[in-house]
C-alpha cells in the first residue's frame, strides 16, 4: 500500500526551507523591532550598592532602561520553581532582574531597549553598577563545607537532600548487604560540567497590539511559556499566544521557562507599545542560560563470585549552580536511571543538591543519565577487574531477563510514577553489540583498548500530549500538536503517522508544532517524549477522523462502514475500488453549508440533495467538519535501552586519545523513521564524545567562567567524531498503541562510560574522572606507573 | 559615520548605507533581509555565518560590511537556481545531513566552495574541508556522506 509510511526512511519535509535559507528562526523575525540587551553581573557573588544609568541616557537610539526597581510587583517576583519536590526544602529561583544580590557571573541586572542591538550594547557599556563583591562559592567541595553561603537563608548550601532505598529480596538494606557480601569495592567518581550549547541561542520577540500579546520564543515549550507569561503579566490566557518558530537546537536548555527575558521582553513590549526582540549572543548563552552534568559520586558495592551485585550504596553531590528553577529532576534521574538494565540486590542512593555561585543547572540531553550510567558501568568494570572476569560476563550476570518484564525497580521515577520497565531484551542486545564491535576477537595491546556501556532510558514521560487532525475540502490533512521541534524532524515523523493512519499520500499532510494558536494544550519537548506522546496522540486523533470519514462515506456509498477502507485518499468498498468517494468530498459532506464558495462546496449546500430532510444537517453527537482531536496520556514512562562499545587508541608519547571505532545497538521500540532515529543517535554520540574528551566548564576561584567562548569550550568538529556503526533491536512498548519508545537522548547517555572503559583497558589503570584530556591522561600515567 | 556601499549579492547589486562597524552578517540579515545566513558565535569559530566572497568562503561575522564594498557575495539564498536545489542542497536532504538546520547554510556555502576547488575529495579531504564548521545535531556522519553524494551529483550533471 502506498500510504503505509510508518517505519520508512522518508526524506524530511522540513528540509527544503532549511536548505534554502527560508527557515524562520527567532532572530529572522521582527526586522523592525526594537532591540533589547542586558547589563549582566561581572561578579560571581556581590551586593548591588547602586546603579547609575545616567551616562547611558545620551546614547542615540536609546528607548528605555529598566532595573528591578522599575518592574511592577507581579513582574518583579522571583521566577517560578517549575517542579517542586518535597525533598527540595530550600528551592531558590532568580528575580528577572537582580534584586540587591547577584549570585553568578552573567545574572541580568539592567535591561536596555534601543533602536538596534548596537545602540543597546552601547548603552549597556555606559551603565555603572556599583558592586560590593562577596566571597563566591565555587566547586562542590567548597559548597558542602558551607563556610560561605550562596543564599543567606540556605544553611550549608543544601537545596535538597534525598535518600532512596530499595531492599533486597531478603528484606535487607544495601549497607547490610554490602557488609556481608563476599567482595566489596569502594571508590569515588567525578563528572564535570558541560552544557547543551545549541548553535542558536535563546531569543524572544514580542508584539502587543493593545489587546493581544504575541510572543515568539526559541523554546522547547510554547504552551508553558504562554501560561507563565500570562500569569506574570496578569493577562487573560486567551489574549496571549506563544509560537516557537524554527528552533536551532535545544538539547534541554530551552525547556527551562520562563527565562527572565521571556517575561521582560513581553512586559517591555506592552509598556512601550513597541515590538521588541532580544537575541542571545554566545557569551550570554555561556554565562546566563544553564549547564549540567557536574557531580561527585561515592560508591560502595558488594558482590558475589560471579560478579552479581548484592548491594550498591551511592552518595551523590550534585552541583545545582545558583538556582533551582527546574527542581531536582537531574539528580532524581541520575539516582533512578543509575540502575540501568540490571537487577541489583539492594540499592541505596542519597544525593545532596548544593548551590554554588555558578550558572544554574537544568537538564541537558541525557538529563542526569550520563552520570548515573557512568557510575553503574564503572562499577561493573571494576567488579570484572577485581574478579578477573570479562566485563560483558559480569554485566550479563546482572541483567534483567527478557521474561521478567514488566520489571519493577521499586523506585519512584521523575514523573512521580513507579520505575517499572515496560519491555526490553538485554542479553540479545549484548550479543549484538559484541558482534558489531568484534568483542571476542579484539586484540588488546598497550595503547589500544575496548570498552562497553549499557543503559536504560525512561522515555515518553507524561502527563500528556494532544493532536488535532483536520481534513479540509481540498483533501489536505492538517495536523497540529502543541509540543515544539528543534530539529527532530517532527513534521516528517508525525506526517508519516498521519498518512499511515488515514490512508492518504504524505504530500497532502502538513504538520504544525509549538504554536499555541493551533494547539493550546501541551507539555513540551524533552525526555525523548515527542514521538511517544504526541505521536500516539496524533494516531488516536487520526483514528477518530478515520471513523468519522467512514461513517459519512458509508452513507454516501450506501455501504457499511466496516466494509470501507481508505487508500491514497479515496474511501472505497473493500474489494470494489470503483465504489469510492474521495476524502476531500467526505470533508465537504462533513460540513453542511448554506453558502458555496466553489463547485466542490456546492455539494454540501441545502438544495444539493446530499442531506436527508428527516434529520438535522449535523446529526446528534456529531460536529461539523472532518476533524478530530485526541490526547495520549501514558500510565507511566516507556523504557528504551542501548549498549555502546568503542575501540580507543592512546598515543604512547602525547597521550592523545583517538576513538577508532564506535558501535551502537539501540532499542527504542518501533521505529517511525529509521533515518531520523539514526541521525538522533549520531548526534547524541557526538555530544557524548564532546563530554568525554573535550567539553568542560572551567570556573576559576573567583567564579569566572574562563572558557566562555567556542575558542576555549571545545565542541567536536567533524575531525573529532568517529563514524558510528549502528544496529537496531525493536522491542515494542506494550504501553502505547504505536509501540514506540523515543530516541532523542539515547546517543549521548553511555558515551563517557564507554570511553572511560576503553581508555582504562588501553592504559591498565582506573579512569574515574570525565572528561579526560590528553594532558590529564599524561599526568595520570606519570602517577599510576 | 555612515557609508554607502554596494554589494553584489546572489547576482543582484544592492546599495546600502551602513555604519563602519556594521558586521557583514548583520548587514545581510538585517539591512538586506537575507536571514538565511545565521550567526552562531560572533567570534568566527562555528562557521554558521559562512558566505562566499568572490567565490571563497568567509566568516561574515568577522567581516565589516564596508570592507567588502563592491564585492560579489553568495549566500545560502543564492545556491539554488530557478527553484531547483543545487546538487549540494539535494545531497544534504537525501543523506539527512541536517537536523535543526541552523548550521546548514554555513555548511552548504563551505561545501559548495570545497567541491568547486576539489570535485572528488577523499574522505580525509572532506573532513578537513568541513572542519571549520560546527554542527551540534548530526554528529557530522551524514554531512560527510552528503559531501560525497554532492560530488557524485555534480559529476553526473557536469
Amino acid at each position: 500500500m502506498t500510504t503505509r509510511l510508518f517505519g520508512e526512511p522518508v526524506q524530511r519535509r522540513e528540509d527544503p526551507r532549511l536548505l534554502t535559507g527560508q527557515g524562520r528562526y527567532l532572530d529572522d523575525l521582527g526586522r523592525d523591532a526594537l532591540a533589547a540587551a542586558f547589563v549582566r553581573s561581572p561578579h560571581a557573588h556581590a551586593r548591588i550598592r547602586d546603579i547609575d544609568v545616567g551616562p547611558a541616557l545620551d546614547v542615540e537610539g536609546l528607548v528605555a532602561v529598566y532595573t528591578w526597581e522599575d518592574l511592577p510587583e507581579r513582574v518583579g517576583r522571583p521566577l517560578p520553581l517549575l517542579i517542586p519536590h518535597p525533598a527540595l526544602t530550600h528551592g531558590r529561583t532568580a528575580y528577572p532582574l537582580a534584586r540587591d544580590v547577584v549570585r553568578h557571573v552573567g545574572e541580568p541586572v539592567v535591561m536596555v531597549v534601543a533602536a538596534d542591538r548596537y545602540a543597546a550594547e552601547d548603552a549597556c557599556a555606559l551603565i555603572e553598577v556599583d558592586y560590593e563583591p562577596l566571597k563566591p562559592v565555587v566547586g562542590l567541595e567548597e559548597s558542602v563545607q558551607g563556610a560561605q553561603l550562596v543564599h543567606e537563608d540556605v544553611p550549608g548550601n543544601v537545596g535538597a537532600h534525598l535518600v532512596q532505598e530499595v531492599a533486597g529480596a531478603d528484606g535487607r538494606g544495601a549497607r547490610e548487604a554490602i557488609e556481608t557480601a563476599p567482595h566489596t569495592l569502594a571508590f569515588r567518581l567525578d563528572i564535570e560540567r558541560s552544557a547543551s550549547m545549541p548553535l542558536e541561542g535563546r531569543g524572544v520577540y514580542a508584539r502587543w497590539d493593545g489587546r493581544d500579546l504575541r510572543v515568539y520564543s526559541s523554546t522547547q515549550t510554547s504552551t508553558s511559556v504562554r501560561m507563565a507569561v500570562a500569569a506574570a503579566l496578569e493577562l487573560p490566557l486567551p489574549q496571549v499566544e506563544v509560537i516557537a518558530p524554527d528552533v536551532g537546537g535545544g538539547f534541554g536548555v530551552k525547556i527551562v521557562h520562563p527565562w527572565p527575558e521571556e517575561v521582560l521582553v513581553p512586559w517591555a513590549a506592552m509598556t512601550l507599545g513597541r515590538e521588541i526582540k532580544w537575541t542571545e549572543d554566545r557569551r550570554e548563552h555561556f554565562v546566563s542560560s544553564a549547564h549540567e552534568r557536574g557531580q561527585v559520586q561515592y560508591v560502595r558495592a558488594g558482590f558475589d563470585d560471579d560478579g552479581r551485585v548484592l548491594g550498591l550504596d551511592v552518595t551523590i553531590l550534585h552541583d545545582h549552580g545558583a538556582y533551582t528553577p527546574y527542581g531536582i529532576i537531574v539528580p532524581i534521574v541520575t539516582s533512578t536511571q543509575l540502575l540501568g538494565p540490571y537487577r541489583i540486590g539492594a540499592y541505596r542512593v542519597e544525593f545532596s543538591a548544593v548551590y554554588t555561585n555558578t550558572v544554574q543547572v537544568t537538564p541537558y540531553r541525557g538529563a542526569g543519565r550520563p552520570q548515573g550510567v557512568f557510575c553503574m558501568e564503572r562499577t561493573m568494570d571494576k567488579i570484572a577487574g577485581y574478579l578477573g572476569k570479562d566485563r560483558t560476563e559480569v554485566r550479563a550476570a546482572n541483567f534483567i531477563g527478557p521474561d521478567e518484564f514488566p520489571y519493577d525497580q521499586g523506585m519512584t521515577f521523575q514523573d512521580g510514577r513507579p520505575l517499572i520497565y515496560d519491555s526490553g531484551n538485554y542479553p540479545e542486545m549484548l550479543r549484538m553489540v559484541k558482534e558489531l564491535i568484534g568483542w571476542d576477537s579484539f586484540e588488546r595491546r598497550p595503547g589500544r583498548g575496548i570498552g562497553i556501556g549499557c543503559y536504560v532510558e525512561g522515555t515518553g514521560v507524561g502527563p500528556y500530549e494532544g493532536g488535532h487532525v483536520q481534513v479540509t475540502s481540498d483533501g489536505r490533512v492538517h495536523v497540529s500538536t502543541g509540543l515544539t521541534s528543534q530539529g527532530q524532524g517532527h513534521e516528517t515523523a508525525f506526517a508519516q503517522i498521519a498518512a499511515t493512519e488515514l490512508g492518504v499520500p504524505i504530500e497532502r499532510v502538513s504538520v504544525v508544532t509549538g504554536d499555541t494558536r493551533r494547539f493550546g494544550y501541551a507539555v513540551g519537548t524533552f525526555a525523548s517524549r515527542a514521538a511517544v506522546v504526541s505521536g500516539n496522540a496524533i494516531a488516536l486523533a487520526c483514528r477518530k477522523v478515520r471513523a468519522k470519514a467512514l461513517r459519512i462515506a458509508a452513507g454516501a456509498l450506501e455501504a457499511d462502514p466496516s466494509d470501507l477502507e481508505i487508500t491514497d485518499g479515496m474511501v472505497h468498498v473493500v474489494g470494489a475500488p470503483s465504489a469510492s468517494i474521495p476524502l476531500s468530498t467526505v470533508a465537504v459532506l462533513a460540513n453542511p453549508l448554506r453558502y458555496a464558495f466553489d463547485d466542490e462546496a456546492a455539494k454540501a449546500t441545502q438544495f444539493s440533495g446530499t442531506s436527508s430532510p428527516d434529520r438535522p444537517p449535523v446529526a446528534e453527537g456529531e460536529e461539523p467538519g472532518l476533524e478530530g482531536r485526541d490526547y495520549y496520556s501514558p500510565i507511566r514512562s516507556t523504557f528504551a535501552s542501548g549498549m555502546h562499545a568503542a575501540i580507543v587508541e592512546t598515543d604512547p608519547d602525547t597521550a592523545e586519545i583517538t576513538v577508532v571505532r564506535y558501535a551502537v545497538v539501540h532499542d527504542c521500540g518501533r521505529l517511525v523513521n529509521p533515518m531520523i532515529v539514526e541521525g538522533q543517535i549520531h548526534g547524541g554520540v557526538a555530544q557524548g564524545i564532546g563530554g568525554a574528551l573535550y567539553e568542560r566548564m572551567v570556573y576559576d576561584v573567583h567564579g569566572q567562567l574562563v572558557n566562555a567562548s567556542f575558542m576555549d569550550f571545545l565542541m567536536p568538529y567533524a575531525t573529532e567524531v568517529p563514524r558510528v556503526e549502528t544496529a537496531h533491536l525493536e522491542t515494542p512498548s506494550p504501553l502505547n498503541p504505536l509501540g514506540i519508545k523515543g530516541a532523542g537522548e539515547a546517543g549521548v547517555i553511555p558515551v563517557s562510560a564507554v570511553i572511560a572503559s576503553a581508555i582504562e583497558d588501553a592504559e591498565g589503570f582506573p579512569i574515574d574522572r570525565m572528561p579526560i584530556s590528553p594532558s590529564e591522561l599524561f599526568d595520570l600515567r606519570s602517577r599510576m606507573r | 559615520m555612515e557609508h554607502e556601499i554596494t554589494l553584489v549579492v546572489n547576482g543582484t547589486a544592492r546599495r546600502v548605507t551602513v555604519p563602519a562597524r556594521r558586521l557583514l552578517s548583520d548587514c545581510l540579515r538585517h539591512d538586506l533581509g537575507l536571514t538565511g545566513t545565521h550567526v552562531g558565535c560572533e567570534h568566527g569559530v562555528c562557521g554558521c555565518c559562512t558566505v562566499l566572497l568572490d567565490g571563497r568562503p568567509v566568516r561574515s561575522c568577522l567581516t565589516f560590511a564596508v570592507s567588502v564594498d563592491g564585492a560579489e557575495l553568495t549566500t545560502v539564498e543564492g545556491l539554488s537556481s530557478g527553484g531547483r536545489l543545487s546538487p549540494v542542497q539535494r545531497a544534504f536532504a537525501e543523506c539527512h545531513g541536517l537536523q535543526c538546520g541552523f548550521c546548514t547554510p554555513g555548511f552548504l556555502c563551505t561545501v559548495t566552495a570545497l567541491l568547486e576547488e576539489n570535485p572528488a575529495p577523499t574522505e580525509e579531504e572532506v573532513l578537513e574541508g568541513i572542519s571549520g564548521n560546527l554542527c551540534r545535531c548530526t554528529g557530522y556522519q551524514n554531512i560527510v556522506k552528503a559531501v560525497h553524494r554532492a560530488a557524485e551529483l555534480l559529476a553526473e550533471e557536469a
